[in-house]
């Protein structure tokens, strides 16, 4: 439990962690919140020479409107993201996975930027981004460039960043109005990873006995490796009657087109199985808790 | 799955235990809801714990473990590691193995045990995986886990042994080349043949006790010291006074020369009730090196090489009458011991085989135990140590035999406990419990519970097809407590006996020292020790001082394990006071110039009967510290030690009901509620009491649908960080309502029987009894535990078809 020896920096500006990035070479890592690199590093299982600390660079620290979306800078802890009045506005979605993320000693340290760029399918935040189709803002000494998140997740752990690179910010697009959202973990205690988690954004349209589900977002944690965006789901969804406002959420109280359309939740994706689950049983688990995502927050 | 603490409830809790303590007349602290007098330094830290503790000159060691679950050694070099920056030294198992010997087992339970050499660094062969096979010391700790990666080790993988049935099999290979069984322990009372010819039912069962790993708050830690004739042992353990003993043996290092000082501890549950490889290591290193010791482990390290608990494959069986009585029992166990057999591994199952009856009557009883090794860390106690493994297995039982019968799981207990007329009553398994009234406890747990409205909604939600299925599980237990009379150890050829020491000692001021041979880590032994003094001789609860753990202050004890620690030490404080007490009034009574006779002592004084003449025990003190004016032939001293050896165990009793919703499609299992009603005799302090119900709870839940240490086909453990092995945080667990029946133990004056296990051996069973009760309808009659969601949403699917 003790890491390999390092050099560590903290450069005050964005340029020079660039360039004391670009200096340092292949070997050398990002340091945020630390809250995922640092296991890595006590259990040996990560050897870089130095750490840049990003951490107070006043260049990823901010949140605000621009235009249509949000920008959340990537050093943004995920207790800010909780408390910010502005990312509770313009995208609900985000507070609610990041309520469900370990807990407060972690979410104080962890940062958004931290949780997107280590690209663990297991963390609540890259379901969210893929849902919510953030924009990546992505740094090197050569420029910024733009990754969009369909892009961001390459494989397990690994994203489109190179070796250079700094995420400065994602920019979440504001959807409009009428949507509901809802985050649907399900883990084993309540400080442990999701076994699959489901991010769902829903539009209902209609009144009464006949609300529909106009259009839906849908991203999978834990389902493969990397988040996944429920297209199929997505599409079967749309027209679906939703149940008489109130009765939504309850197990067993669904619609059947939405239940229909959350069977296919597993369709394409290649889910891990481990000590607590099963691929089998994380399918099974993908399906039941789709429904339930998009029934909540069709609610 | 999850739940948010009340804390207004807990508030409301502790104002209620205030409540019960109110001070009865005669029992002025015996009973109060004292505040732990140890508990604000023990919580802000401000305190030694071991890896506090530095010394000057103090070096650092670490480990290297072996990654496989069983090899040949064939190569360790250290020359590398030994070049290193900050490395004082580095040695493999065989530098080490001409002065190391052996790590001891206490227990040998038949005279034909296999009972292997256990070198506290591995030279030959790798058993387990982390078994250590090098050390590095260095000038910190730091340099010293670098250093470890420098050390060259080869291997010749050999086959691991993980299941236990396989591992009985003739073509099987083997741990040690004695094979693979350890032993063979059986006990019988009654025709069991008898019992279960022409029985109108018989309930079989195999039930797995899934591989536990004992998570205490503090990791193990270890200080060695020397100064070149006597040595000085801090570690973090629960038996200061068994492990000097132990060590004088293992390692040659006289008795008289060796002190073991447990500073204050955070947790063992057993785990700390060891002779453990890096303490005699760190002895040993300091015996060479000439300078201070330490180590500390780090929790993947712990989860590797902490001794296990558990693990116990059962094979049980009931026959009953068709009216639901007990004919007979049957229980075939196989324990697996692990690659060794440690301090007293092969006694845990054992403990359980006088328990396996419950609170029930029964005309015959069949025991076997099968000890078995396999490379996996060795088992040894933890909490409850054979008695949940036990209650589990009768408690399941019961379940089981009323869903055969159609009788509600209550009325079949009823139908066959020991009623309260019948105590004392002589067990099947050859017990006599001293008391206990189980239909008392039951009625008040069924009335908190709401039993009947949570069966009618349970009705309700069947009726309905709803997804969320309610059950509601029952354990009605009892253990034995109070380790232990020392003739009943001798007869089951333990090593020690089962004693406890205390010395109390009256200073000049009246303030009272007492010295205890129990070991308290975490369970506020200094609280309620001083509340028994307090009463005893009339002091005020303040001005008692409690010492422990150290084997130069208190030379002599038993240490805390097994729920003895008030049974037995508590005993032996009280009769130390009860010497103090006696010493004094000769003393009063000179100085009163009355008979001693005719001295009465109350409330701190004693009063010559008829007049208003009298003396408070801290003006005896004081004279007796003057010795100016004592009578003839009387020490200037009312100091007084007592050792008790207590004739009996005790044996406290409960009923535990938990409901529980299981969310068929998923799985998932939530408690609802869950109603624990104990009867650990008389109360010393009604907050530790709850307070160690509660921790209980918690780790038996634990074990019900959280825990498991898992090894892969290959013999590698899975579960070696928190995000793996999972334990209960407070937010996975209910509102606890807890409350009490009180049948006094007849069997001590103080009339406690024990409270430090109750809770983990009580609940197990309650929980999975609910899980399945909530699935009997769909075909479900067992899930195994740790009944995870997964396994719950498996066993609907394999009984659907
Ligand atoms: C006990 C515990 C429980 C947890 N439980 C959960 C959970 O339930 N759900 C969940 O989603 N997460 C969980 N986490 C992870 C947590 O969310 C982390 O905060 C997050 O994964 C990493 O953020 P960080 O800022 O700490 O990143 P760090 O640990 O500092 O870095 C993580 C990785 O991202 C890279 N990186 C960080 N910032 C940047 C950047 N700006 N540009 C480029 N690369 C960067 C680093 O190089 C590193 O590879 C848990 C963590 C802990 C310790």
């Amino acid at each position: 439990m003790i890491p390999p020896a390092f050099d560590y920096v903290r450069p005050s500006s964005l340029p020079e962690a660039l360039a004391a990035l670009a200096e340092a070479g292949e070997d050398a890592k990002v340091l945020c919140g630390g809250q995922s690199l640092l296991p890595l590093l006590r259990l040996r299982l990560a050897y870089p020479s130095v750490l840049v600390d990003v951490g107070r660079l006043p260049e990823l620290h901010g949140v605000r409107e621009e235009g249509g979306h949000v920008r959340i800078g990537a050093a943004t802890t995920h207790d800010e993201v909780l408390r910010s009045p502005v990312v509770r506005a313009g995208c609900p979605l985000l507070p609610l996975a990041t309520a469900t993320v370990a807990d407060p000693a972690v979410r104080h340290r962890g940062t958004l930027g931290g949780s997107l760029a280590h690209a663990d399918p297991a963390g609540d935040l890259p379901a969210v981004a893929v849902a919510l189709d953030m924009e990546f803002v992505v740094a090197s000494a050569a420029g910024e460039r733009a990754v969009p998140a369909g892009e961001f997740f390459v494989d397990y752990l690994e994203t489109a960043l190179r070796p250079a690179e700094i995420l400065v910010a994602v920019r979440v697009p504001r959807l409009g109005d009428g949507w509901g959202f809802h985050y649907e973990k399900f883990h084993l205690t309540a400080q442990a990873w999701a076994v699959v988690g489901v991010a769902a954004a829903v539009r209902p349209g209609g009144a009464g006995g006949d609300r529909r589900v106009e259009e839906a977002r849908v991203g999978l944690t834990n389902m493969g490796p990397t988040p996944v965006r429920a297209g199929g789901v997505e599409r079967a969804v749309r027209g679906a009657p939703l149940p008489g406002a109130g009765a939504g959420g309850s197990p067993g109280g669904a619609g059947d087109g939405v239940r229909d359309a959350a069977a296919l939740a597993d369709e394409g994706t290649s889910p891990p199985g481990d000590l607590h689950a099963t691929p089998e049983y994380r399918r099974h688990l993908a399906r039941v808790l789709t429904r339930r995502a998009l029934l909540a927050a069709a609610a | 799955m999850t739940e948010q603490i009340d804390a207004g409830m807990v508030a409301r809790q502790v104002a209620e235990s205030d409540e019960l303590g109110e001070p009865v007349p005669g029992r002025r602290e015996v009973g109060a809801a004292r505040r732990r007098k140890e508990d604000a330094r023990l919580v802000t830290g401000r305190t030694r714990w071991t890896d506090n503790i530095q010394l000057p000159g103090m070096l650092h060691v670490a480990f290297v473990r072996s990654p496989m679950a069983h090899a040949r050694i064939t190569r360790v070099d250290v020359s590398a590691a030994r070049r290193l920056p900050g490395v004082v030294a580095a040695f493999s198992g065989r530098d080490l193995a001409a002065e190391q010997g052996g790590l001891p087992c206490a227990w040998p339970v038949t005279e034909d045990m296999v009972l292997p050499d256990h070198p506290p660094m591995a030279v030959e062969e790798v058993r387990y995986p982390g078994e250590a096979v090098a050390c590095v010391v260095a000038t910190d700790r730091y340099l010293a886990s670098d250093a470890l990666e420098a050390v060259e080790v080869d291997y010749e993988p050999l086959p691991a042994v993980l299941d236990m049935t396989r591992a009985l099999a003739p073509d099987s290979p083997r741990v040690h080349p004695e094979g693979n069984r350890a032993f063979v322990w059986k006990f019988a009372a009654g025709d069991a043949d008898a019992a279960f010819r022409d029985a109108p039912v018989v309930v079989e069962r195999t039930f797995v006790q899934q591989r536990l790993i004992p998570t205490a708050m503090e990791p193990r830690a270890v200080v060695a010291q020397t100064d070149g004739d006597s040595f000085t042992l801090y570690s973090a353990t629960q038996i200061p006074h068994v492990l000097r003993v132990m060590l004088a043996i293992t390692t040659g290092i006289p008795e008289h020369k060796l002190r073991v000082i447990a500073p204050d501890v955070g947790g063992g549950f057993g785990s700390k009730l060891q002779v453990t490889a890096e303490e005699v290591l760190a002895l040993l290193l300091t015996r060479r090196l000439g300078r201070p010791v330490k180590w500390t482990e780090s929790r993947s390290e712990g989860n590797l090489t902490v001794h296990h608990g558990r693990d116990q494959l059962q094979r049980v069986s009931l026959a009953a009458g068709a009216d639901g009585r007990l004919r007979g029992l049957k229980v075939d166990l196989l324990a697996d011991m692990g690659a060794y057999l440690m301090l007293v591994t092969p006694g845990v199952p054992l403990l359980g085989a006088f328990m396996y009856n419950g609170i029930y009557k029964m005309d015959a009883y069949d025991f076997t135990c099968t000890g078995v090794f396999t490379t996996k860390m060795p088992t040894d106690a933890y909490r409850g140590a054979g008695r949940p493994e036990a209650t589990f297995a009768i408690e399941r039982l019961m379940d089981e035999l009323a869903a055969e019968l159609g009788l509600d799981p209550v009325e079949v207990r009823r139908r066959n406990w020991i009623a309260r007329e019948e105590f004392p009553y002589a067990t099947i398994a050859g017990l006599t419990y001293d008391s206990g009234d189980y239909a008392a406890a039951t009625d008040r747990a069924l009335e908190l519970f709401g039993y009947d409205a949570l069966r009618a909604e349970q009705a309700a939600r069947r009726e309905r097809g709803d997804p969320v299925q309610l059950g509601i599980g029952v354990s009605t237990f009892t253990e034995m407590c109070g380790l232990a009379p020392s003739r009943v150890l001798g007869s089951l050829s333990y090593g020690a006996g089962g004693w406890e020491h205390a010395s109390v000692r009256m200073l000049p001021t009246g303030k009272v020292e007492v010295v205890t041979g129990s070991s308290p880590h975490g369970q506020g032994h200094e609280t309620a020790w001083s509340q028994i003094v307090a009463d005893a001789l009339g002091v005020p609860f303040e001005d008692v001082a409690v010492a422990h753990g150290d084997t130069g202050v208190s030379h002599k004890g038993m240490d805390t394990y097994g729920s003895r620690s008030l049974v037995v030490g508590g005993m032996a404080v009280l009769r130390a006071c009860d010497k103090v007490r006696e010493k004094a009034r000769q003393i009063a009574a000179h100085l009163l110039e009355a008979a001693a006779d005719d001295l009465e002592f109350t409330e701190g004084s004693f009063r010559v009967r008829g007049t208003g003449a009298a003396r408070t025990i801290q003006e005896v003190a004081l004279a007796t510290f003057a010795a100016h004016d004592l009578p003839d032939g009387v020490e200037p001293s009312l100091d007084s030690d007592a050792t008790y050896d207590p004739d009996n165990f005790s044996y406290p009793h409960g009923t535990h009901l938990c409901a529980v919703e299981v969310d068929t499609e998923t799985g998932a299992t939530k408690i609802r509620s869950y109603v624990a009603v104990d009867d650990v005799g008389r109360v010393v302090n009604p907050t530790i009491v709850t307070g160690q119900v509660h921790g209980g709870l918690a780790q038996g839940i634990g074990q019900a649908l959280f825990e498991e240490a898992v090894y892969d086909a290959d013999g590698n453990l899975l579960t070696t960080t928190m995000a793996d092995y999972l334990i209960p945080s407070a937010a996975d667990l209910p509102e606890f309502v807890t409350d009490r029946t009180e049948t006094p133990a007849t069997t001590n004056p103080l009339g406690v029987k024990g409270v430090g296990e109750a809770g983990t051996i009580a609940s197990t069973p309650a929980v999975v009894n609910a899980v399945v009760d909530a699935l009997r309808p769909r075909g479900v009659t067992d899930v195994p535990m740790p009944c995870t969601p997964q396994r719950v949403w498996r066993a609907i699917q394999e009984a659907a078809g």
